[in-house]
């Protein structure tokens, strides 16, 4: 086999062995960088993390979050298109009925097991009632506990809030295992 | 009164307040500065998070914070390492660090006092043999390690050495034969001197400038540091010889990397740049071209303070651009740097000023 060598042709020559030429171009160029950042505009590209949080992009896919109707009833008629598409297998749904016969079902339980997501956006597509989005800009999520990322019906509903400070939005974190865990049913009990 | 006339009672002063209040200060400030640096050279923010409350002060609490972490951290010692010498090698290169500034004088003397721990007659000499006492830190910890990486950074350390040594020494003698002396305080003040008439000072720079940039080059080496850091090469060999080291040990190891910094700089502002001497200021005030501003001697001395000070900082600034500006030498580089192009150029100074000193004494008998 015959093996392919690159001559590569390096620059040659008193200047280049002298190193001082290149030396002081580069020095040039940190101290330009040195001098903008430390007394002139700082320009860096640094995000201050928590305090501040990267701008994404509207169709970014996010955290996912359950879109309610105007009269603040879960949109979700629990039609299992969502948990059928999911390559993950991260949701789980059990429906209950409703008085309303236009809508006939809702989601009892509603599971989302986000450490299991791949964020691939299949459940955002399959619904057909618009229930589901994944536009909460949540780009991470960091709790102490596996089943804090178990999010349940309730804490996906629509009920973020934004910080008008920083523009974060956030839902409101499970600050207990009680709270994170069973799903509460009495939505409808107004 | 009568304790302070005593010679080492004033020396110890003297290391009060000069070693401890100017070198270990600025050496533990450039720890924090380095990182801050840095990032104003890439374009980030750099560390700001440690604070006290609502306090962060730009990062600079995470100097205390860094201390503190060393101090509480465990302090690991391999199972088969050489536990004397584990023990006492950071210790070399602090001291080899901190002995320089035996000899580095602040400012010219006012009165009875001198503002230089010891003027030893021997003066830079003294400083070679101490500061080419420091490899002994980086050998002797690579070697107790009991560890590879470690052992190749005390071998490249020792090959590093072998290659600077020699032209740091000649580097220099040009500087020796111009002013006819070793003693520190001596070269400091024929810098004090002028050509034509009261306009450029006779600084080491001006009489010697080749001398400069070998020397430059040689402390580079010396220091360990960017593009002269085979000996570390985080990337190659992790943190070649301190690999092993945890803790305050290997704090005192970044500290004495530091505080060499402050002395280097120190050197280098010492030897070529005029050391305390500030351009046309003579113990009477300025004077420039027969025109006089007188000034007290007190405020000349504290002028002259301030300006070894601002002078140390700037090396210690450009010691540290340097090393976000150049990559590291290949360690064939560093040999070829050192043997074939420094030595010889270093060998031509000597010669060359030789030559001239002897033109001179002859057209000016």
């Amino acid at each position: 086999m015959e093996l392919k060598v690159k001559t590569v042709d390096r620059q040659r020559g008193v200047m280049v062995e002298f190193y001082l030429p290149a030396i002081w171009e580069g020095l040039r160029l940190t101290v330009h960088h040195f001098v903008r950042n430390i007394f002139g505009k700082r320009d860096v590209v640094t995000i201050q993390y928590p305090e501040e949080v990267r701008r994404v992009a509207p169709r970014y896919r996010g955290r996912h979050r359950l879109t309610v109707r105007e009269d603040g009833f879960i949109k979700c008629v629990a039609c299992y298109m969502c948990e059928t598409v999911c390559p993950a297998h991260c949701i789980h749904i059990e429906a209950g009925e409703v008085e309303d016969k236009s809508v006939e079902k809702y989601p009892v339980v509603f599971d989302i097991d986000e450490l299991r997501c791949v964020f691939c956006g299949l459940c955002v597509e399959a619904c057909p009632k618009d229930a589901i989005r994944m536009d909460t800009g949540i780009i991470a999520m960091a709790y102490s506990a596996r089943n804090r990322f178990e999010f349940t019906r309730d804490l996906l509903k629509d009920s973020y809030h934004e910080n008008e400070k920083t523009k974060y939005r956030a839902l409101p974190n499970p600050r207990s295992d009680a709270e994170a865990l069973p799903n509460s049913v009495g939505v409808l009990a107004k | 009164m009568d304790i302070l006339l005593n010679p080492i009672v004033q020396a110890l002063i003297k290391i009060a307040v000069f070693v401890l209040g100017f070198v270990m200060l600025t050496g533990t400030v450039l720890t924090l500065m380095e990182r801050k640096w840095m990032s104003a050279v890439q374009d980030r923010i750099g560390p700001n998070r440690a604070n006290a409350g609502k306090f962060r002060g730009r990062g600079l609490l995470h100097i205390a914070a860094d201390g503190l972490k060393s101090v509480f951290k465990e302090d690991t010692i391999p199972a088969d390492a050489d536990r004397l010498l584990f023990t006492i090698a950071p210790f070399f290169s602090l001291l080899a660090a901190l002995v320089v500034w035996a000899v580095i004088p602040f400012a010219a003397p006012l009165g009875g006092v001198t503002f230089q721990i010891t003027d030893v007659n021997i003066g830079i000499l003294l400083v070679f043999a101490v500061t080419s006492l420091g490899v002994y830190g980086a050998v002797l910890a690579g070697y107790s390690s009991n560890n590879k990486y470690a052992t190749l950074g005390a071998t490249r350390s020792t090959a590093q050495m072998l290659s600077y040594e020699i032209f740091l020494g000649l580097s220099l003698v040009g500087l020796f034969m111009v002013n006819g002396t070793v003693t520190v305080s001596a070269l400091v003040a024929n810098q004090g001197q002028y050509w034509f008439g009261d306009v450029i000072p006779k600084w080491g720079i001006f009489t010697q400038p080749l001398a400069f940039l070998l020397f430059f080059t040689a402390m580079l080496a010396e220091l360990k540091r960017v593009p002269f850091d085979a000996p570390e090469g985080e990337s190659e060999i992790i943190a070649g010889y301190f690999i092993e080291y945890s803790g305050m040990r290997w704090s005192v190891f970044m500290l004495a990397e530091y505080v060499s910094i402050v002395g280097t700089s120190a050197l280098i502002v010492t030897l070529f740049f005029g050391g305390y001497q500030v351009p046309w200021l003579q113990p009477q005030g300025f004077q420039f071209l027969g025109w006089l501003l007188p000034l007290p001697a007190v405020l000349v001395t504290l002028l002259q303070i301030v300006a070894f000070g601002a002078k140390t900082v700037f090396f210690c600034w450009l010691v540290i651009m340097l090393r976000w500006t150049v990559p590291r030498f290949r360690f064939d580089q560093i040999m070829e740097l050192g043997w074939k192009k420094m030595l010889p150029l270093a060998l031509l100074n000597v010669v060359v000023t030789a030559a001239w000193l002897l033109v001179y004494d002859r057209l000016n008998p």
